[in-house]
Parts: C-alpha cells; sequence; structure tokens
C-alpha cells in the first residue's frame, strides 16, 4: 500500500523515535529533525510506518493511504 | 472515578522494581486521581496510559515551576523551584529554542556512532572490577562511573572533577535539606561558569556539547550565559544521574528474575525490547509535574486553571489495558510505547543514548561475569527514598 507520509517539521522535536520504530522509511536529518529516507517517501510498504507516528511524542507524522494518481487503476475513492 | 480519601504522593517503594503499595487505591481508579502533596496541598494524578499520552502533549499544561501554584513533591523542591531550569523546567516558545539546540547532538545516528566508545567505558569498568576481584559494589564501580564518563564525553567536561559533579548532582536531587540543594545548585553554576571561563580561552574549541554552545550560541548571541550554564547543568545531572539508577535497578531487577536474565542469555536479540520493557516496569522517574492554565475537560472530568497535575509513570506504565499481566516482566512484549522518558515537548532528550549505554551495559556486564549474584540478601540492599528518581543507593554484587 501507498502512503502519503507527512512531516511537520515545525513541529518535530527531534526525539528520533519515528527513526527507531521504522529505520527502513524514516531517519533524522543533520538538524535532528525527521526526514523520509530517499526512495521511501511512500512507505515503501513498512507495516511499521504506523506504529512511526504512533510513537511520536508531539504527533508530528500524519500518515494517510495515498489517493491514486491519474493513470492507476484503484480506489480514487 | 470514585470519591475516596486521597492519597498522599508521593510514597516509597517497598520493592524497588514496584510502584509503592500504598498506590494500590490509583491503579483501581483510572485514569484520574486526587493526590495530597507534601504541604496538604490536592493534586491531580494521572495514572492512565490514553489520558498521560493525552495530558503530557497538551499545551495548556506548563511545566514553568516558577509559577505560582506549581506542584511541589518535596519541601526541597519548593525552595528552588525559583531557580532556572532549562528544558524540563520552561515552555515554549523558550524551550524550543533550546531543545533545537540540542537535538543534533542526541539524535539516533549520533548515540550510534558513540556505541563503540561506549563499549570501551564499560569494558574498562569491568576490567578494573575483575582486577580488583570480587566482592564489588556495583553502584560505585560501574552503574554510576559509566554514564558519568559517556556524558562528560559528550559534553566536554572533564572526567577528572566526576566526585565533585556526582556529589553535588546527589544533594540537588536527593537534599536531604532545602539548603543542600539550593548549596548544590550554586556550586554546580560556579563549576560550569569556570568551566565556560575556561573554554573561552581556549584558541580551538573542543568538540564537546559545551564547547559549541560556548564558541557558537553564546558568541553569537544566541544564548546568553545564564541560559548556557543552566542547559550545562541539567545535561550533565540528568545525562548520568537517570542512566545510573536504571543500570543500578536494572541488574538487581535481572537478578531477582534469573529465568528473565536466563532468556536473555540464550536469545542476545531480545535485549532492546529488555531494555524497553525494564524501563516499562521499573519508570524510575515516578512523579512528573505539570499545572494547569486554562480549565481541561478529561476523563468526564475539569481539571481547573491553576491546579496542579501530576504523572505517576510507574501506575501509568502497568496500565493493564495496554500491557496484559503488567506486572510481569515478558521480553517479547511491545513496551515501547512506556512513558518512562514522558511524552510531549518535554520527552527525554537523552533517551536514544540512554538506550545505546542501557543496552551495551546490561549485556557486557552479564556476558564478562556471568557467575554475577548479590552478595547480600536482596531485602536487605537500600534503595531511593520514592520523592526523588528511583535506583539502588548500592548494590553489594560478587561472581
Amino acid at each position: 500500500m501507498r502512503l502519503d507520509i507527512d512531516i511537520d517539521k515545525d513541529v518535530c522535536i527531534g526525539a528520533g523515535q519515528c527513526a527507531l520504530a521504522a529505520p527502513g522509511v524514516f531517519t533524522q536529518d543533520d538538524d535532528g529533525f525527521s526526514t523520509l529516507l530517499p526512495g521511501r517517501e511512500d512507505g515503501g510498504g513498512d507495516p511499521m510506518v504506523r506504529e512511526a507516528a504512533r510513537s511520536c511524542p508531539v504527533s508530528a507524522i500524519t500518515v494517510a493511504e495515498s489517493v491514486s494518481r491519474p493513470g492507476e487503476a484503484g480506489r480514487a475513492s | 472515578m470514585t470519591e475516596t480519601v486521597p492519597v498522599a504522593f508521593p510514597q516509597d517503594r517497598t520493592c524497588p522494581y514496584h510502584p509503592p503499595t500504598g498506590y494500590d487505591p490509583l491503579r483501581a481508579d483510572r485514569p484520574l486521581s486526587r493526590i495530597t502533596l507534601f504541604d496538604g496541598r490536592p493534586a491531580w494524578l494521572v495514572t492512565g496510559h490514553g489520558t498521560a499520552r493525552a495530558l503530557l502533549a497538551d499545551p495548556r499544561l506548563s511545566t514553568d515551576r516558577t509559577r505560582d501554584g506549581f506542584p511541589a513533591p518535596t519541601a526541597r523542591f519548593a525552595a528552588v523551584r525559583n531557580r532556572r531550569t532549562a528544558l524540563l523546567g520552561v515552555d515554549d516558545p523558550e524551550h524550543r529554542v533550546q531543545r533545537r539546540l540540542m537535538v543534533p547532538s542526541f539524535t539516533l545516528r549520533r548515540a550510534t556512532e558513540l556505541r563503540p566508545r561506549i563499549q570501551e567505558i564499560v569494558d574498562e569498568r569491568i576490567d578494573a572490577m575483575i582486577a580488583q576481584g570480587p566482592p564489588a559494589e556495583l553502584v560505585s564501580a560501574f552503574a554510576l562511573p559509566v554514564p558519568s564518563t559517556v556524558i562528560c564525553a559528550l559534553l566536554g567536561v572533564p572526567y577528572a572533577d566526576h566526585d565533585f559533579f556526582e556529589g553535588q548532582s546527589r544533594r540537588l536531587l536527593r537534599g536531604p535539606t532545602a539548603d543542600d540543594v539550593m548549596d548544590a545548585r550554586d556550586q554546580l553554576e560556579e563549576y560550569v561558569d569556570e568551566l565556560i571561563d575556561h573554554k573561552q580561552k581556549q584558541p580551538e574549541a573542543g568538540d564537546g556539547v559545551l564547547d559549541e554552545l560556548v564558541h557558537r550560541q553564546l558568541r553569537d548571541g544566541e544564548l546568553n550565559r545564564e541560559e548556557v550554564i543552566a542547559l550545562a547543568i541539567i545535561l550533565l545531572v540528568a545525562g548520568h544521574e537517570t542512566t545510573a539508577n536504571m543500570i543500578s535497578l536494572g541488574t538487581f531487577t535481572l537478578l531477582q528474575h534469573p529465568d528473565r536474565l536466563a532468556e536473555l542469555r540464550t536469545h542476545p536479540a531480545l535485549i532492546p525490547n529488555a531494555v524497553e520493557e525494564l524501563m516499562r516496569m521499573l519508570s524510575i522517574a515516578d512523579g512528573l509535574l505539570r499545572m494547569a492554565l486554562e480549565d481541561i475537560e478529561v476523563a468526564g472530568t475539569t481539571i481547573r486553571a491553576g491546579e496542579g497535575v501530576v504523572f505517576a509513570t510507574s501506575v501509568v506504565n502497568r496500565d493493564e489495558d495496554v500491557y496484559p499481566a503488567p506486572d510481569t516482566l515478558d521480553w517479547h512484549r511491545p513496551a515501547r510505547h512506556h512513558l518512562a522518558f514522558g511524552f510531549g515537548i518535554h520527552q527525554c532528550l537523552g533517551q536514544n543514548l540512554a538506550r545505546a549505554e542501557l543496552e551495551i551495559a546490561l549485556r557486557t556486564l552479564f556476558d564478562r561475569l556471568p557467575t554475577l549474584r548479590l552478595a547480600a540478601p536482596a531485602e536487605k540492599i537500600p534503595f531511593k527514598p520514592g520523592d526523588t528518581i528511583q535506583g539502588m543507593l548500592e548494590l553489594p554484587v560478587t561472581w
């Protein structure tokens, strides 16, 4: 499942909980803020993405199922 | 919630790794209870996991202890609450500025980079214990010097001064009197002030966090000297006392649970989750303090503006709706959502470093001293009173 993952860097406190929970998707940039690993912007099917969002102490991460893009088959409901 | 006599908070533990038995009525009364603090003042105690997560992330709760009416767990806390406390003692937006300066030095990546150095420090301490021969007092021989050496290296504080700052930290956290706490705070301020002078005279900045603060933020006016001192003190104190308590109490708990310890030896891959489970079970920072700035509707009641709100992490972390059989150590349970590091904007800055230290310290200790055992009857070994960070006062061991 492709996901839309949004990180609110104004809210992020750099606790690193997301990178600990889902190290295949999240990392911390040089300033310590949460960021997505290159190529994993859609979650890469990692089942721990929602766990990472729930781990965030300041709810800086929102995860939603990606609505399909033009040309893609699927559920644009 | 039932109308009952408010429970006194904090209380001493009867067993160092279980909440005080005096908190049993609170466990039956989740998620919110009334308590009475040392001075007779009433406050709210948060005991439910979901409610604690929501309230710790609620900006209507302040952590600024200089506010009139901020709850005090002890007389000595009340006496020093007007002294500036960085990070944990300030609300946003001031907190946010401080936190953002600190975050790059405490990332998961930085903690991972420090692992080889932590391993060396742990090995050096165990080498010394082996050279000395059994028995040993594990708090002074291992649990305290390991995190103390690590935080010195990270901050750029000379470890040679450890007797001084460990002693003053002990007085700052445990008194016993308010005068002890005031004097310890004065002495730590003076010490850091001199350290800043020393660092300012060095032509090249060292690579510690404090060097960075002095040579960049202080020079550029982003922080003033008082702020740098307050930041250095909280990093130094929180950086060694908490982890030292987790190592001593974690070791004691493992020795009291030989089956769980044997399981860890057979399956070392369980160690990271075992550290989470120990943090959940031991909840050494028990009684996080806040004050409501506005009326807050929660759990069918109203916390009024100006009321004190205390979080009993030892009770929250044993909420059976989240952790089935909460009084049992279980390395396989998902323990990660414990609130031992707090939650919200003040969640522990050093948590990734603490995890690395605990994993390495506990694994190496039991690897290299496979016959480690208590050198005194468990019930005779003294531990800390309930009004401070929990842990062992002493831990006599042999092997």
